[in-house]
């Protein structure tokens, strides 16, 4: 730990950052994508929607992001949603080719009006956190998969935003990569006191990550449990070979299984 | 360090050869860059030379078919009354060629903002393409006065097409995780078409312009063909069909070269602004290692 971290006080003593209260989500032929999900994010969580495909952990993620409009049920945001307080990082980079890395970061404060000279600072300290402030200037199909990720998630933190989404952002890479960049989120989020949503397959990833865990199952995609994950931050290698890492990730699975149809588990 | 020494050595492809395989493969790559140039010249040397020598050893008169000698001394020896048609001609398709950029692309940016705007007008659009211009061009030359701007107008017809319909296809296939990002930064329509739908769009349109600029060349020459005889002012097709008349084969291939001519200078200065515009990100402008 380092003298900038954040203190993130204990589950039970934050405060609400958004509200989900009992929403629906059904798709035009009927399907019921999500069923009465209720949820309450607090400033510092580190949450993991965790599920098989088709449990409405995408959806739920696009309801939170505003691309998508609930069928039934409200997402509240805490003092309202501001401009700046919401940060996305898709599955793919999702950077745009013809932009080299700083003005591919540059992006949100683009859009608001701010010429790039204002903000030149920050997008530079923001690369630094990622580890690639040396790349600023390359394009994107200069850098590996994995320093792609980094950029996209350098302009996801840019803005200090309220609230992180991620959907599966690591489920393309190797498990090599896979391993450094969840210790680097880690390390990011104790800096700079990020609120993330994780939307995740791995059981041992959410485990590795997480403060808490929302199990999801399939048709319809509803929540089934929420796992808390005790265990103080910063987590390393030692956490992840710990008894309780083990426990908890077998405790998780289990849960995991029991949703699925008898038909579907091995 | 050893083990990464001769991926990092046939990577930048020095470094001293060790293997007979190595050896084959740079000699292979040599020879490739030097018969990429040398090639097409060659080929084409021996074409020319080869009509030349038909013409001689068949003794063909020259106002049946003309060696390339002949066509060459014809086309210094008329170089003032072709040059003024040349110039004609390439005014004609350089200002059709303008105006089909201006129409194509400012076309696809409203079809793409208003699907009614798309509904309403790309049936014309297809009406336009599809007619033959040889077809509308008499009617054109009907109710415009001006012979210029017919010709323009003929021009307009033929190249615009291309770069609507490859506009229109980049303006829509801007990445999807890209669209929804701009969404959630509230985005507005005029951000989104400049800094994610303009860019997304810019390798299609130069396909489109590549195909344009030829295609306005050909509107240009054909237009010209269908307007006839005009005194002042006429274009390379002009001189085509006068020296048909009079006879005067070689002066028709002089200007048919200079028309071949024109097309392929047209075709390099495309490909070469995007070349330019496109080397730095798209895949159709990236060398693969």
């Amino acid at each position: 730990m380092t003298a900038h971290d954040r203190i993130i006080p204990p589950l039970h003593q934050r405060k609400p950052v958004l509200s989900m209260q009992a929403v629906d989500k059904t798709f035009n032929g009927g399907v019921v994508a999500l069923r009465r999900m209720s949820l309450t994010v607090n400033e510092g969580d580190f949450i993991s929607l965790l599920g098989p495909s088709g449990c409405g952990k995408s959806t739920a993620l696009r309801l939170i992001a505003g691309l998508m409009r609930p069928t039934v049920g409200r997402i509240t945001w805490e003092g309202g949603r501001g401009t700046d307080d919401l940060g996305v990082v898709f599955q793919e980079p999702t950077l745009m080719p013809w932009s080299t890395v700083a003005k591919n970061v540059w992006l949100p404060f683009r859009l608001r009006g701010k010429s790039f000279a204002t903000v030149r600072d920050r997008i530079e300290e923001v690369l630094a956190l990622v580890g690639l402030d040396k790349f600023a200037n390359s394009y994107p199909r200069e850098l590996s998969g994995g320093m792609k990720m980094r950029v996209s998630i350098a302009r996801a933190l840019v803005t200090n935003p309220r609230l992180i989404l991620m959907d599966e952002p690591f489920a393309a890479l190797d498990e090599i990569t896979r391993q450094k960049l969840n210790d680097d989120l880690l390390n990011l989020k104790a800096r700079t006191g990020a609120t993330v949503i994780f939307v995740t397959h791995s059981v041992f990833e959410s485990v590795f990550l997480s403060d808490r865990i929302l199990v999801m199952a399939a048709r319809p995609g509803r929540v089934i449990r929420e796992i808390a994950v005790d265990a103080p931050y910063p987590r390393g290698i030692a956490w992840r070979t710990s008894p309780d890492y083990a426990r908890i990730a077998r405790e998780t699975s289990d849960t995991l299984m029991s949703t699925l149809a008898p038909g579907e588990s091995h | 360090m050893s083990v990464t020494e001769p991926t990092s050595r046939s990577e930048t492809g020095v470094g001293p050869m060790f293997d007979a395989e190595e050896e084959s493969l740079a000699r292979k790559q040599r020879v490739e860059a030097v018969a990429k140039w040398l090639l097409p010249i060659a080929v084409l040397s021996l074409a020319i030379w080869y009509w030349d020598r038909l013409v001689v050893w068949n003794d063909i008169p020259h106002y049946i078919l003309p060696g390339p000698g002949r066509v060459m001394q014809t086309l210094i020896q008329d170089w003032g009354t072709l040059s003024q048609s040349l110039l004609v001609t390439l005014q004609i398709t350089l200002m059709a060629l303008a105006v089909a950029i201006i129409g194509g692309v400012g076309l696809a940016v409203l079809f793409a903002q208003s699907r009614l705007a798309e509904m309403s007008f790309s049936p014309f659009a297809v009406i336009l393409q599809v007619t033959p211009i040889v077809a509308i061009a008499p009617l054109i030359f009907i109710y415009i006065e001006s012979r210029m701007v017919g010709l323009l107008l003929c021009a307009w017809i033929v190249a615009f097409f291309p770069i609507l319909a490859n506009t229109t296809l980049g303006l829509k296939s801007a990445d999807h995780n890209l669209r929804d990002l701009m969404l959630i930064y509230k985005a507005n329509r005029w951000q989104r078409l400049r800094y994610l739908q303009l860019p997304s769009a810019l390798p299609y349109f130069l396909g489109g312009l590549r195909i344009a600029g030829g295609l306005a060349l050909i509107g240009a020459v054909v237009a010209e063909y269908v307007a006839g005889t005009g005194g002042i002012g006429s274009g390379l097709a002009f001189r085509i069909l006068e020296a048909g008349y009079r006879l005067n084969i070689p002066r028709m291939f002089a200007a048919l070269l200079l028309i071949a001519l024109t097309g392929v200078i047209i075709f390099a200065i495309t490909t070469a602004i995007s070349h330019f515009a496109l080397r730095k990100w798209h895949e159709s402008a990236l060398k693969r290692e």
